[in-house]
This record gives C-alpha cells, structure tokens and sequence, in this order.
C-alpha cells in the first residue's frame, strides 16, 4: 500500500464538492424549427393507396381534425440531446446516495435485470398472445408468486396490482368481497389502521366508502396500543389495515395480539409491507397471524421507480380470501401454464391485463439472483445500515428521533429536525433545498406532521459504509451551516440546476400553467408594436 | 448447493465484507446483527432459512435460467400480429427507449423540483404535449392507465356535479367498465348507454336516458369495437343541457386525423398512452391521462398532481411546482378522496419523447396512414366468403369487428389456425360481446405493410377452406 | 376573494406591543394587567418587541421579489413600530404620538387607524396583543403575529419573527392571496401565574396562508378550513332528531353550525335542536343553568372540540358545561371534534378534562373516537388533568 507524498494531490473533502447540472434546457417547444422530423413512419405502399385512397378524407366535417397539433418539431438528434440533458438535472439511485426518500426503499436496480425486462420476447409481448407463446413469461409470473408465497407465508399472491397503492385498494377490495360474502358487507364498514401506516391504506380504505379510525402512537413508545385497538374494533370492523415496522421503523412487538383482536370481533388482518424489506426471512405475514399482505415490488423487490412508476404491487392472501383474487390468476397444470379467467367470485380485473410485467421479470431475477440467505442478508444488511446511520446522525446538531428512545429501528427512522428549527427559524424546507447543493435530498413525508420537521431516512442494503458516512457529512454540514450562517440555508439551492422556485403563480388560477399553451395564454404579452420608420 | 467457505460476498450489498460488518456493529454497539432484531418476539420469528431454489449468483447462471425462460416467448417481433384491443403493436422510435433506459430517468422516484428538475420538465413536457394534441390546457402527470383514467375522469364528473349517475357507453372494454364499476363503488350508479346499428352512439336512447341526475356520459371515440363516433358535437350539447359533464376516453394515437374531443365541447378527456412510443410489454406499458380545459372548478377536482411551471429567483430560469396544491380546500371533498400512488413517471416522459419525435406532421401521417392500411385490410377481408364486417358502414382508424359466424369456425380455431402460419390474428370477442357471435377485433397499425396484411388474409382463406 | 381592492402601492401596518415579552425572562409569565409592565422593568427586564419586529422586516426585505416595488410601511411612533422600522432602515410613516409607557388601549387605538388603510398588519407581541387587536380588526383585514409575547397560544403567529417576515413578503408579493382563519386564544394570566394553563378562546382573525412544501408525491391533505367543513359534514350525517345538541366555543364546531345554517357565537356555548324541518337553536351563548335546562327533557348531546395546543376537553373556556350537564348527558354522547392537524399535533398525547368533579373525570377517562373528517375518526385518550 502506498500513500501521496505531501506534496500530491490533496485527499477528496467530505462532503464532496457537488454541483448538479444546470443546461439552463429551454422548454422543448422552444427548440422547434419548422419543418424538422423526428421520426419517420413507413410510406404506404402503392397497392394500398390505390385501392383505398385516402379515407381520412372521408371524414365529415367536425370529425376531421383542422389544424394540425402544434407539437414541437425537431430533428432526432436535437430530441435526444434535450431529453438526455434533462436526465442529466435528474437524480436516480444510479447516480446519488438516495437514502433520503425513506418509506420508499431507494435500493439498486440490478442492471442484468434491466436486459431481462427489455429483451423483445418480453417487451414485445401483446397479452391476448396464444398462451402457446407465452410460456416463459406465465412461468416466470407463476415462480414469482410461489417465491413471494413463501416468503409471506400466504397461500396464493396475485402480481397484478400496478403500484402498492393500487395493492392496499386490491385487498380492501376483497376484503369487501369477503364481507359480502357472508352477508356482512353493510355491516362491516369501518376499517382500523395506525397513524405511522402508510397513508394510503387510509386513503384506499376511504376511496372504498369505509370509515377510517386511526390509532395514534402512544407518546413513549411511538407504538399504537393495544387498549386503543380494543376501543376502536367493533362488530362494524372490516379490517385493520397495518404497516410492521411502521414508517418510524418501529416495531410493533404485539402484532399478533393485533391481529387476533381484530379477528375476535370478526374483522380481517391487512399487512401493508411497504418496509418489509428489514424483515425479509426474519418475520413473515403468516406467523403474526395476517389474512392479507402486499409487497410493492418497485421497493422491497429492486424494480426501479421510474420517476413515479411504471411501480407493481403483489397481494398475497391466505385459502380463505383466495376466491376473491383479482382474475385472471396464473395456473400450471402439468408442464403447461395457463390463465384462468374462470373465477366468479373474483373481484374482477385492477390492472388492464395482468400487472406490470417487466417488473414481475425484474423482481424474479433479483430474488433468484439472491436466494433465500442473500434476502436473509439485504434485510440484516439493511437493519445494520439504518441502525448505524441512525448513531451517526443522532450526532448532528438539531436532530432526533422521537419516541422508542434507546431502542433499535429496523430499515428506517424517521427523524426530527425540531430543535434545529426552533434554534435557528431553519426548516425542513430550506434543510431539504440545501441538501440538494451537497446532490442529497430528502423529502419531508406526510402531513399533517406528527413527528415535528420529518426527515425519514431510509439507507437499503445497497449503500456501503462509506456512502452513508459521506451522507452523515452532508447533513452535518447542513445542520453546521444552518447554526453559522442560516441565510445561506434558507436562500438555497445554490449549486441546484435551478434557484429558489417562485410559486406565486401556482395557487392563482390567472397565472398558474400546467402545460405550455397555457402558459402562452396566460404570460404571453403582445408583440410591441414595430414601428413604421424606416431604418437610417 | 454449494460449499462455500466464507461468508458470501454480494454485489449488491456492499456491506456484506466482515471487516466493514463488523466495524459498522461497533459503531453501534451491538455484537451480532441479531441484538438489531430485539423488537421481534422470537415467536414472531421464521425459524429456519426460506425455501427457494439455490441462488444464481453470477450473472452467468442467472441470464442461462431467466434467459432461458424469456426464449420459450414469441413474440410480435416474430409473429405478425393484429391483436389491439387496449394494447397496440405501434413503431417504437429508438430513441424511446434510449431515453426510458437511462439510468437518471429509471431510478429516480419522488425527489423535489430541484433534486429532479429534469423530471418535473418532461412531465411538464407531456402534459404540454399531450395539451397541444388534445387541444387543452390541463393534463394530469401520468395516471395508471387509460382504464383508471377513465374512471378517475368520471368520479371528477360526480363530484363537480354533485350528481351520482354515469352513462357509459356499451360498446367498451369489458375490463375498463368493471373498473370504473369497481372504482365507483360504493355510491355512483351506471346505466349503460345503447349503441345503434352502426357502432355509434344512439341519440335517442341517450335522449331518453338524460336527466338531472346524469352527472356524465362516458363514451370512447373510436370506440371499443373501432368504430369512429360522429356526432360528437350533437351528444355534448344533449349531455350539457342537462348539466352533465361529457367524458371521452380517446386514444391519442389518432389525433393527427380525428378531431380532439374538445372541439366538440367535452369537459374531460381520459385515455391511454401506451401507443405512443411504448412496448407491449405484455400489458405492462399502460399509463393514463387525463385532461380538461383550464377551469378551476374541475382543476380542483384532480386527484393527480399537476406540475405547472413557474420562475425562480433567476431570471431566465424555469421552474416547476405542484398546482393547485391544497387543492381540496375549494371543495370538500364528501365523496371520499382518492388515493393517488406510483404510478406511470416513466411511460410519461416516454410519451412526450415520441410527441416531440413524431411532430405535428408525423401525428398526421400515422393517422392517415392507419386510416388507409385498415381500410385496406377491412376490403380485402371482404373478399374472403362467409367473413362479416359488421360496422364497415362507419369510419375507422385503426380496429374493426370481423364477423366468422357464418363459416361455423369459432374465433378460437382459426386463431389458432392463424398461428401455426405465423399470425395473431383478432383478439376474440366471443365471450365479452355474446351478441356479436363468433367475432374478432382486428387492429392495423402503421407497422403492417401491405405483404403482411395480403398475407392475412390468404392464411385466413386457407384456415376456413 | 381578494382582502381589498389593490392600490398601486402596498401598505403594510405594523403595530409593536413594547411591553410584550417583558414578563418571560423575569418569570412574570406576561405583562397583562396593570403595572405589571413597570414591575418587569423594575426587575430588569429588556424590551424585544422592537428587536424582534426588526428582525421580520428584515427578512421580508431580502425575501421580497427584486424588482418589485416593497410595500410602504405604516406604523406606530416610536417603540410602537417606528424604531423597529428605524433599525431595520425601512422607510415608513409612524402615527400617533411617541409614548414612554403604552397600555392595551395604545394597541387598540392604533389598530383602529391602521384597520381601513393596509393591505396587511403586522403585530409583535402575545397572546394578549393579538387579543387587543382581534377586538378591532373585522374579517377583512389579514393580520399576522410576530411572535414577541410569553404566551403564544394563538394560531395567529408565525414560527418565529423571520417566518413571519417571509410569509408577509410571500403574501403581498403576490396576486393570489389566500388567508386562513385562526383562533386568538389567550391564558388568563392571573391564573397562569398560579400555576394553572387554561386557555380561552376570543375570537379568530383571518391569517395568510403559510408557506408550503414542495417535495411530497401526493397532493396535500385538506386545509385546516377544508377540514373542518369536512368534519360539519359528516356530523351532520349523524344527527338525530329529537336530540338535543350544546356545541362548544371553537372554529371547529362553528363550521358545525355554519353547514346548519346556525349562527354560532364562535366562544360562548351554544345549543341547538334537530326538529323535523332540520336544526333549529335554542340558545346562544348559554350559561351553566340554561344547559341544565336544556339536557333535562330528553336526550342531548355534547359536540366539543378540544382547545389550544394542551388538548383540552372540558375545563378551559367551556365552563358552563358543567360536571352537572356532562353527566345527564353520559360519556357516550359526547362527540369530539378534531381535525387532523390537531390530532397530529397530539402526537399521541391525551385528551385532558378538568370539570372540577375528579369522580367524574375519572369517568370521562379511557380511549374515545374523535371525528376527524368525513368518515374518519382517531382513537385518542382522555386523561384527568
């Protein structure tokens, strides 16, 4: 080993010196020179413009479009340079350490998978295909349930939900089918869930017509209690719809007296594991007793979010709430696999087809590429990072984690930076903006806040020792700066593409623009008149 | 399995080398992993190691076994397909997927509009677009897809109205209309609205069904069975004396020829994006959109987010925020929210990559083109004896229904018929439209030459002899 | 709605309650009530009105939009607003007369000549400035709390004097002025000093509304106002007729009565009835004996909301519903309202009651449903205070 002599290039600083990429990109309407083509599309050939004509032109009037749409037109390459330089004023996993986004799961998306999902004999399947040809994909949509099986422990998972939103709204519809089932579907319409659930198990739940009672924490613990649970069950609970490790990264240590609560007084058990992925191989839905579970795979599985999706959930259930899988359900018999559409008491479709398959592709090579000790190692490894990022950042000035004091979290924490607030008037606002000067950032969760200036950080197992010790900087020097020199903190970003946004506009229905020809509408002032002298 | 004998090293999870594990639990004072875990009661606890197959650690092992079952797939690369029904074989430009692969775009999920200014402008960019082809000036970020679009547009409907019954249009997707059933459950009723002879809406059925308790009517142009609707203008003035919203679901891959719903005076537009620049991905390459003039009274009832573009503190710079952003303080909401989620980022920015390629002229040469290539296929299907097209009357731009019941073969045979020479043919219609018999829904894009479809139909003849 | 209609100029008021804050650093717990100010300065007290107030007009200075004409500012002489102008170099017009000692009367006064003239006031003070100033300004004028005072109970301040600067800027700067209204709540002091928290409510002033964050992926929870309407709606769903009904003081259960086509006072005790043609009030601003009155003859309800930031029930500001009318009425008649701001800002801490009975409070005690929206409810814990 070797080490620079003193008059070498001196060692990197942490944090290190960030700068995001600014290409100042005008809107892409702006970059249109008429008459430019992007693309071309196949010429008809002779035989059938002979015969047909043109049958657009048959069209009636008002029927036909008149003008062309003003879309921008450009030449390939101009398309590709703006877009490849706005992908470059973005920032994905691949490119920073996006430990930020907690209840999220940022982890990395494994590139071979990437080549899996995008092979044509995925990407180029239609799903009205003959199941003759499609063998390989219904086999890998079957493994994955069975995979997914027995790491729930539910007796059957559909794949079919596009996002876990659309996963939570999936098993509260089958637990309202369940309901009517037995007769019990007016009976039944309250469904129970936790302030630090996710909160779109409420809104999902909501969205059905249930009433929604939520439990609080109890101000020590941060757990939501087992007397309150009692309070709130009922012969009118459909459900108890739960995250385990809440977003606090909390563990509920009574789960399955939770669970067994809601069951006595009737009421179906829900295990959103939105944060499953500490617990993978350690803990499963079954042995806490759940009915219900959902993954989301764009967290826990590494299929990437895609800024906001395509994202795919999985909802596993056990015998009893099988009947009610969204149709059709994978089935193999013998060698053969198959669709069956044959299922009455399905609550029919919750995706156009059969979910999002390049993620379904992505999840099962990630899980087989791993086995069952390399999950049992994302959770520990995950467990680990977020416990030693936890010590570290309890270390900055202003922050704290609220409730469970010398407790463990499991794959997240969710933060406050309250004292730093009230010391120094800096936020999580102007926290957040300045963080993205270091290509850092973290996003303040949900409101109404209960935890007071929320920053919950969530690491994965994807980020090395170093990484998170170079996040640890980040929000030291932040928090460092926000106590010596609080302006600079508010007035930030500074190294960001862009400055301080002006939101002014956005809440004013005269200015606001959510597309371009608004904008054009509303901001355009008319030409100055030119003037009718002649130059010189 | 194999012996190993340290513990595994895996590429993914960096802090898998013992020296680093070991550090790290120094630091936070615990001895073993497993005192991390105290928060789980052991009979919480899974007590023996998962069952799953071994794991396929090199990439090597993995590509032989996920590769292997990828090449048990044909697909529409191999076969020539004239399957649509909701999900389009269309030219998918490189660059398309050029951009959805970076890695910036692809892994980047809810950041702020500083941490993602890139992905607040192409959504900005897509919603800009899709603005100009729909003639509208608000469009939502990318919903899940055309189904759900549709069925958000109509709850947005109620709630601007207050009323609670939704006429939707027969001639739909049998999937798209139990989503909206399932999505406006409990407390919206739909009837479902007649269509007459020729694929169309029926005017006087739609007449009589109208009242002021019709909060929207809700039909697809082209519809489900491709049939293009004319009288768009004279059901939106029936619709709005009534003082209900008319909702169209469109497929925006015919607005280079088909006027915009707009022009007749729709309120909400929904659809699908999946033909403008995504795979099939067998089903998985949907995202919605939908779409209003710029009213506040419906902009309030989104339940999507809508990036609108603003300055920053340096001139000359954009920037972008939430519209509209405590939306629900103009209007409680009663009717219960929606949830919003993950939903279709990627196939946004994808769409609006292919709108800026296409071009205004490119839009309308794929909807002539399509115009002329199904029109061709419609005639020569015609040729061949005992075949039906029953809404050949109407116009079309890219399906139409073909009617086998009289050669007494079932849609399903001469499928299969059709494959074992290379084809996919129509998506079969018997069992979601009984009335229509033994049927097909045909779709011809752009991508279909001539060859292919003259080859169609020979193989067709050939199946029925 | 717009506040007024725009001048080419914008005026910004500001009054400064010198005297505010002078309590805290010598333990008086507040300066209201005569000669308590003198005491804190005899005890050494340092006014920081002014210096607090500066330091909002500084930050709105710097978060004004370049190129922008700033606002003009009206204030009151001397310590009353022009020597926090002064120290912030901001030009202004000061009225009324330079005073060495000032009373809630000065606050009032000037609160009166700034009312008909600025687009916005500003005050630095507490709980009992905000209080003065509420018994003036009407609902067209928005007003905002620089936090100077030691009790800040009320929602009408901003989080600290530099916040108050931005959110100002933020709402003169720009067209689309929203406000919200908030409750002036204020602790009686003497009982404050004793020791005791019991915060009352006064009255509410319209606010602008705060700054708002951008980096969620869903679109915002409902308003504090939306919330509330929300809240009227599902309670209206669940009224009964025949059934008597008193409502609490509060912004919340007035948003109650609003949707009721009632005209709730927004401190007092009201009760109404649900007759076969809808509700229909019985009393307003109801005394201990009208209440038992009221609940003798037939069934009867309680619609409360707890008030402040301590989370109580029953005990502060709502008296006359005594330990007497709660139990004719029975605990499981009492419906709590919350929107989920408030339950949030609990943070799983519990519901407090102190009737004054400690038998009954201990039968109020255990877990109850608050409604917290349409077809939403919390499980909170009531405790004996």
């Amino acid at each position: 080993m070797t080490t620079p002599r003193a008059h070498a290039i001196g060692p990197k600083p942490s944090p290190c010196r960030f700068h995001q990429a600014r290409w100042d990109e005008p809107i892409i309407f702006e970059h249109s020179v008429p008459g430019a083509r992007g693309v071309l599309i196949p010429e008809l050939e002779d035989g059938i413009r002979e015969r047909v004509g043109s049958p657009a032109d048959a069209l009636p009037a008002g029927v036909r479009r008149v003008t062309p749409p003003a879309l921008p037109e450009m030449a390939q390459v101009n398309v590709l340079r703006h877009y490849t330089r706005l992908s470059q004023e973005t920032l994905g996993v691949d490119v920073n350490i996006d430990v930020g986004q907690g209840t999220c799961t940022m982890k990395y998306s494994p590139k071979i998978n990437e080549s899996f999902a995008r092979d044509q004999r995925i990407a180029d399947l239609h799903p009205l295909q003959d199941e003759s040809t499609v063998q390989g994909v219904l086999e890998i949509m079957w493994h994955l349930e069975r995979l997914l099986c027995e790491i729930s422990g539910m007796d059957r998972v559909t794949l079919q939900p596009p996002s876990g939103s659309a996963a939570i709204w999936t098993n509260v519809s089958m637990i309202r089918a369940y309901h009517a089932s037995r007769g019990e579907a007016e009976q039944r319409d309250e469904v129970i869930t936790t302030a630090f659930s996710h909160p779109s198990n409420a809104a999902c739940a909501r969205t059905a017509g249930y009433t929604i009672i939520t439990l609080q924490p109890d101000p020590v613990s941060g757990r939501p209690t087992l007397d309150a649970l009692k309070a709130a069950v009922s012969e009118r609970t459909a459900a108890l719809l739960i995250t385990n490790p809440e977003d606090t990264g909390i563990y509920n240590d009574e789960i399955d007296e939770f669970v067994r609560v809601v069951h006595e007084a009737g009421g179906l058990a829900c295990y959103d594991q939105a944060n499953a992925n500490g617990v993978l191989g350690i803990a499963r839905a079954r042995e806490a007793g759940f009915d219900l579970c959902h993954f989301n795979l764009h967290k826990t599985f590494s299929t990437p979010h895609g800024c906001g999706g395509p994202g795919a959930g999985a909802c596993g259930v056990t015998e009893a709430l099988v009947p009610f899988l969204p149709s059709p359900t994978v089935e193999r018999d013998g060698g053969r696999f198959r669709l069956d559409h044959d299922r009455p008491r399905s609550i029919g479709k919750v995706q156009p087809w059969y979910g999002s398959a390049p993620n379904q592709v992505r999840a099962y090579a990630w899980i087989m590429s791993l086995g069952a000790e390399g999950l049992r190692q994302v959770a520990e490894t995950a467990v680990l990072n977020n416990n030693y990022l936890m010590r570290q950042v309890l270390a900055i000035r202003g922050l704290s984690a609220p409730y469970a004091q010398g407790e463990r979290r499991i794959e997240q924490v969710r933060y406050s930076w309250k004292g730093l607030a009230d010391d120094t008037d800096v936020h999580i606002d102007h926290i957040a903006a300045r963080m993205n000067d270091h290509g850092g950032h973290f996003w303040s969760s949900h409101h109404p806040f209960v935890v007071p200036e929320p920053m919950t950080l969530e690491p994965t197992e994807s980020y090395s020792m170093h990484d998170l010790d170079e996040h640890v900087a980040m929000l030291n020097a932040v928090a460092e700066e926000a106590y010596a020199d609080p302006d600079t903190v508010r007035s930030a970003p500074h190294r960001s593409t862009i400055h301080q946004v002006d939101d002014s506009w956005l809440d004013d229905p005269e200015q606001w623009a959510v597309t371009w020809r608004a904008y054009l509408r509303k901001h355009s002032t008319p030409m100055e008149a030119s003037s009718d002298e002649p130059a010189d | 399995m194999n012996h190993r004998p340290g513990p595994t090293i895996h590429p993914y999870i960096p802090n898998t080398i013992p020296a680093v594990r070991e550090a790290m639990l120094e630091t936070v004072g615990a001895a073993s992993v497993d005192e991390l875990y105290a928060a789980i009661p052991a009979h919480l606890r899974l007590t023996r190691p998962l069952d799953m197959p071994a794991p396929l650690s090199s990439e090597t092992e993995l590509r032989r076994h996920v590769g292997g079952l990828i090449d048990r797939n044909t697909s529409t690369r191999q076969l020539v397909s004239f399957l649509g029904a909701g999900c389009y074989d269309h030219q998918v430009p490189a660059v398309c997927d050029e951009i959805n692969s970076r890695g910036e775009f692809l892994t980047a999920y809810a950041g702020d509009p500083y941490e993602d200014h890139g992905r607040f402008q192409t959504l900005f960019e897509f919603a800009s677009m899709m603005g100009e082809l729909l003639e509208m000036d608000v469009v939502s970020v990318p919903t899940f897809d055309g189904h759900q679009a549709a069925a958000t547009a109509l709850r947005m409907a109620a709630r601007a109205t207050g009323r609670r019954r939704l006429l939707v249009n027969d001639h739909i997707s049998r999937d798209k209309l139990s989503r909206i059933a399932d999505y406006c459950e409990p407390g919206l009723e739909i009837v479902s609205l007649p269509t007459d002879a020729t694929g169309q809406v029926d005017i006087d059925e739609l007449r009589s069904l109208l009242d002021d308790s019709v909060a929207a009517v809700h039909l697809d142009q082209p519809s489900f069975l491709g049939v293009v609707e004319t009288h768009g203008a004279e059901i939106v003035r029936l619709v709005h004396e009534t003082g209900a919203l008319a909702v169209v679901s469109v497929d925006p891959s015919t607005l280079g020829v088909l006027a915009p719903p707009a022009t007749w005076g729709v309120d909400i537009v929904a659809g699908d994006i999946q033909p403008l620049g995504i795979r099939q991905h067998f089903g998985g390459g949907h995202g919605g959109f939908i779409a209003s003039a710029d009213d506040p009274k419906l902009v309030m009832e989104y339940p999507t987010r809508l990036f609108g573009l603003t300055g920053t503190s340096v001139e000359g710079e954009y920037g972008f925020g939430d519209v509209a952003y405590e939306r629900t303080s103009f209007a409680v909401r009663e009717e219960g929210k929606e949830w919003v989620g993950t939903a279709a980022g990627l196939w946004g920015i994808t769409a609006g990559v292919y709108l800026a390629l296409m071009g205004p002229q490119g839009m309308t040469e794929l909807g002539e083109r399509m115009m002329a290539r199904t029109r061709y296929t419609m005639e020569r299907m015609a040729e061949i004896p005992g075949v039906g097209l029953p809404f050949a009357g109407g116009h079309h731009v890219k399906e139409f229904v073909v009617d086998f019941n009289a050669t007494a073969r079932t849609v399903a045979s001469i499928n299969s018929g059709l494959l074992a020479r290379g084809y996919l043919g129509g998506a079969d219609l018997s069992g979601t439209f009984p009335d229509l018999g033994q049927s097909a829904l045909y779709a011809v894009t752009e991508v279909r030459s001539q060859a292919e479809i003259d080859g169609l139909v020979e193989a067709i003849a050939e199946v029925l002899r | 709605m717009p506040d007024r209609p725009s001048q080419d100029v914008l005026r910004l008021g500001l009054i400064v309650n010198p005297i505010a804050g002078l309590g805290g650093r010598v333990g008086l717990k507040g300066t209201d009530g005569a000669g308590m100010a003198e005491r804190a300065l005899d005890l050494g007290a340092e006014p920081r009105a002014a210096a607090r107030a500066a330091t909002a007009l500084r930050r709105l200075a710097e978060a004004w939009p370049a190129g922008q004409a700033p606002p003009m500012l009206i204030c009151g002489a001397g310590e009353m607003g022009a020597s926090a102008a002064v120290a912030a170099s901001w030009p202004h017009e000061a009225l009324g007369e330079r005073r060495t000692r000032t009373t809630a009367d000065d606050t009032r006064r000037l609160a009166v000549a700034l009312a008909e003239s600025v687009d916005l006031l500003l005050f630095a003070g507490g709980d009992g400035t905000a209080r003065d100033i509420c018994e003036i300004v009407t609902d067209h004028l928005p007003v905002l709390g620089i936090p100077a005072g030691v009790k800040i109970q009320s929602a009408v301040f901003a989080t600290s004097p530099g916040a108050a600067g931005e959110v100002a800027a933020r709402y003169l700067a720009t067209s689309a002025r929203r406000t919200v209204e908030r409750e002036v709540l204020d602790l009686d002091e003497e009982a404050y000093r004793a020791g005791h928290v019991r915060p009352r409510l006064h009255g509410s002033m319209r606010v602008p509304r705060g700054p708002r964050l951008q980096s969620r992926k869903s679109p915002a929870p409902a308003g504090d106002a939306a919330a509330m309407a929300s809240i009227a709606a599902e309670v209206e769903g669940l009224l009964e007729p025949g059934r008597r009904y008193i409502l609490g003081p509060g912004t919340t259960t007035r948003a109650l009565a609003l949707r009721l086509g009632l005209e709730k006072t927004l401190v007092g005790i009201d009760a109404f009835e649900v007759e076969a043609d809808g509700p229909r009030l019985l009393i307003r601003d109801a005394a201990e004996a009208d209440l038992r009155d009221i609940v003798r003859d037939g069934p009867s309800s309680i619609v409360i909301t707890p008030i402040g930031g301590q989370g109580f029930l029953f005990g502060r500001g709502n008296q006359p519903i005594s330990p007497e009318v709660i139990r004719v009425v029975g605990r499981e008649s009492i419906i709590v309202l919350a929107t989920p701001g408030k339950v949030a800002e609990l943070a799983g801490r519990p519901l407090l009651v102190d009737t004054g009975d400690e038998t009954l409070d201990r039968e109020l005690a255990g877990h109850i449903r608050v409604i917290s929206g349409r077809g939403e409810r919390a499980i909170v814990r009531i405790e004996s205070a």
